[in-house]
């Protein structure tokens, strides 16, 4: 609005009290108890599904994983539920995307493409306190209901990480774990948000809101968890079972020699020690010839201070999405 | 002197390279119903969407309510707004939408509203998207009104309806106003219902306005005069508003009132609004704008605007 040097008007209206926040709370629920209730039957189905197949998992494991090393556990257990549960693992990753979009996109793209929100923003309470009190009802919302389903997964989990077929730290279980699962939803949803509020339509926005997000999650697990804190170094063969390699390579008299992967290894191994071509682990042959061995790992401890950092920046990062989107509401011309 | 409901100093709004309303200055006194009219394109639902504080202005000013600046919290309070194609919605029952409205805003009078919808057969279980569009406009003006604003500003309102619930609309607006005292300020271009419910008329064109005053005047400083054809050009000195020709008789749209002499071969008839706001619209170029005292508009920098 331009500036205007007027003086104030008299009268009882020159101190208007605004109306109240908690009148949004009403607004809110009767404006969106139909994404909300759909959020808690969805929710409430894959709760279901994790709490039959986890109670199976459970009895398998109690009845058959002592020890966990025994063939028992291999078969009875690991090798019955493997296929599930990786399937639940790649189901999981895309939870808080889904609800992200379906739940923060409409919230004003549909004022938009209705043309509502010219009836919302010209209401008494204001257009910017409208969408604030709106998108942080349903985000806390948000956040609240997925971080309490966060304990089923970890439950349903549980004895995967104790039977030692999976750790914490893994790409798709760590962003489902802990606070992470509730902040990557979070996140999901300020992205939602700005997104319906740039593109004004909710099918398009929808779209945009999973690339964005997908994106988003990739590069955190390909390129950005692992430089939370530095990973510790050892040239000992035995990283702790819980701990998350992050890379692997070789050095020869004190100077890097070649990685784990990749054509290097290939030729010294093919060149040194002919008889592990055909398989099988070659850090002994090669230490044989002088060549050291070392791994940079985060340790299994690290997990609780690596949702922390994560869940701290995505929750940062909402913040600052939720706050663009207000801004936004407040000076978009209609 | 009565304030300004509606106050702009050299107000222009620009979409991309286009400007919709370009130095635009008027002043609109309160206690009237006003008409905005103008073709299509003309700037009409740009002028209310900055009333409204909808849109905010690329240059200039525009003030509401005496003063205020337009979107301000205060003016969101005293003024009401219905969009064209009224925006309800539609799956909201009428009830909740009442709810809504009350929960949105400092006032909101639930007894009248109430008292309307069932005056006018709405059933407040219903919902807004199952309602007729004449039920719909009904529902969204009972909002409106229901906020006790002190202006209600409506963005052509009838547009869509048929002539009864049109008829049915604008009676509502006009016991609002002549009751309650609400300023209202509504564009329409559907010109016939005007002369019933306009007493002021602001005639946008290309994004300017074009004519502005109070009805009563407008329809006494103007003429519709007729005589022969051929003696049409003694008249190009008047300020003709617009000429149109039939055979050997002219018809000339000018500025003049009843005491204004005329020519032995001529004669003068009072104009109708319609007529009057026809002319102007084939004449784009001509303009009536109030004087000096009426609808006087200072510079905001002044400080001193009209209450």
């Amino acid at each position: 609005m331009t500036a205007q040097t007027m003086p104030a008007r008299p009268g009882p209206d020159a101190r208007l009290r605004p109306v109240p926040w908690r009148r949004m709370a009403w607004v809110t629920w009767r404006q969106h108890r139909a994404a909300l209730a759909g959020l808690a039957v969805f929710l409430g189905a894959v709760a279901v599904y994790l709490w039959l197949t986890g109670s199976s998992i459970h009895h398998a494991y109690a009845a058959d994983c002592h020890p966990a090393s025994s063939i028992a556990c291999t078969i009875n257990f690991t090798g019955r539920y493997a296929v599930t549960v990786n399937a639940v693992r790649v189901f999981l990753q895309a939870v808080p995307a889904l609800i992200g979009a379906f739940v923060g996109v409409p919230v004003l793209a549909r004022e938009m493409e209705t043309g509502t929100f010219r009836y919302a923003w010209t209401q008494g309470f204001g257009r910017w306190r409208w969408a604030l009190a709106k998108l942080v009802l349903l985000a806390v919302t948000v956040a609240a209901a997925t971080g309490a389903f966060t304990v089923l997964i970890s439950w349903y989990a549980g004895p995967f990480f104790a039977a030692g077929y999976a750790i914490p730290f893994a790409t798709d279980l760590f962003d489902v774990l802990g606070v992470a699962f509730a902040s990557w939803t979070l996140a999901a949803f300020a992205i939602a948000v700005l997104a319906g509020m740039l593109i004004r339509r909710v099918v398009p926005a929808i779209a945009a809101t999973l690339a964005v997000y997908a994106g988003l999650a990739a590069a955190t697990a390909l390129w950005l968890r692992e430089h939370y804190l530095t990973p510790l170094l050892t040239s000992s063969p035995n990283v702790p079972g819980s701990g998350w390699i992050v890379s692997q390579w070789y050095t020869m008299g004190g100077k890097f020699a070649f990685a784990a992967q990749g054509s290097g290894i290939v030729h010294a191994v093919q060149h040194l020690c002919p008889s592990f071509v055909n398989g099988g682990p070659p850090q002994q042959c090669l230490s044989q010839h002088g060549y050291t061995a070392w791994i940079s790992y985060q340790p299994g401890s690290r997990f609780w201070p690596f949702q922390w950092i994560e869940g701290g920046w995505l929750l940062a990062l909402s913040v600052l999405l939720v706050a663009a989107t207000v801004w936004l509401v407040r000076r978009r011309a209609a | 002197m009565t304030m300004n409901i509606i106050e702009t100093s050299g107000l222009g709004k620009r979409y991309g390279r286009t400007w919709a309303v370009h130095e635009c200055t008027l002043a609109i006194p309160a206690g009237h119903v006003a008409a905005l009219v103008g073709p299509n394109g003309a700037g009409k639902t740009t002028l209310l969407n900055l009333a409204v504080g909808l849109a905010a202005p690329t240059t200039g000013a525009i003030a509401v309510l005496g003063g205020l600046p337009a979107g301000s919290p205060a003016a969101l309070d005293g003024i009401a707004f219905v969009a064209q194609d009224p925006p309800l919605y539609k799956n909201l029952s009428a009830a909740d939408t009442l709810h809504l409205t009350r929960n949105l805003n400092r006032r909101f009078d639930r007894a009248y509203a109430q008292a309307r919808l069932a005056e006018l057969g709405i059933p407040l279980k219903r919902k807004a998207g199952k309602l007729s569009g004449g039920q719909q406009a009904q529902l969204a003006l009972t909002l409106a009104l229901a906020r006790r604003p002190q202006l209600l500003v409506l963005d052509e309102p009838v547009a869509m309806l048929d002539p009864i619930a049109r008829h049915d609309f604008m009676g509502t607006v006009l016991t609002a106003a002549a009751e309650d005292g609400v300023s209202v300020v509504l564009s329409s271009h559907v010109l016939a219902e005007l002369e019933r419910v306009a007493d002021y008329l602001i005639l946008l064109s290309r994004g300017r306005v074009q004519v502005a005053g109070d009805v009563d005047d407008l329809l006494a400083t103007h003429r519709l005069l007729t005589g022969p054809a051929a003696e049409a050009d003694r008249y190009a000195e008047r300020p003709v508003v617009h000429a149109r020709r039939a055979g050997a008789q002219a018809h000339l749209l000018v500025r003049a009132t009843a005491d204004d002499p005329v020519s032995p071969r001529w004669e003068a008839h009072p104009v109708g609004l319609e007529e009057l706001v026809m002319a102007y619209l084939r004449a784009p170029d001509a303009a009536a704008l109030p004087g000096p005292g009426r609808g006087q508009i200072l510079p905001f920098e002044t400080g001193q605007v009209t209450r």
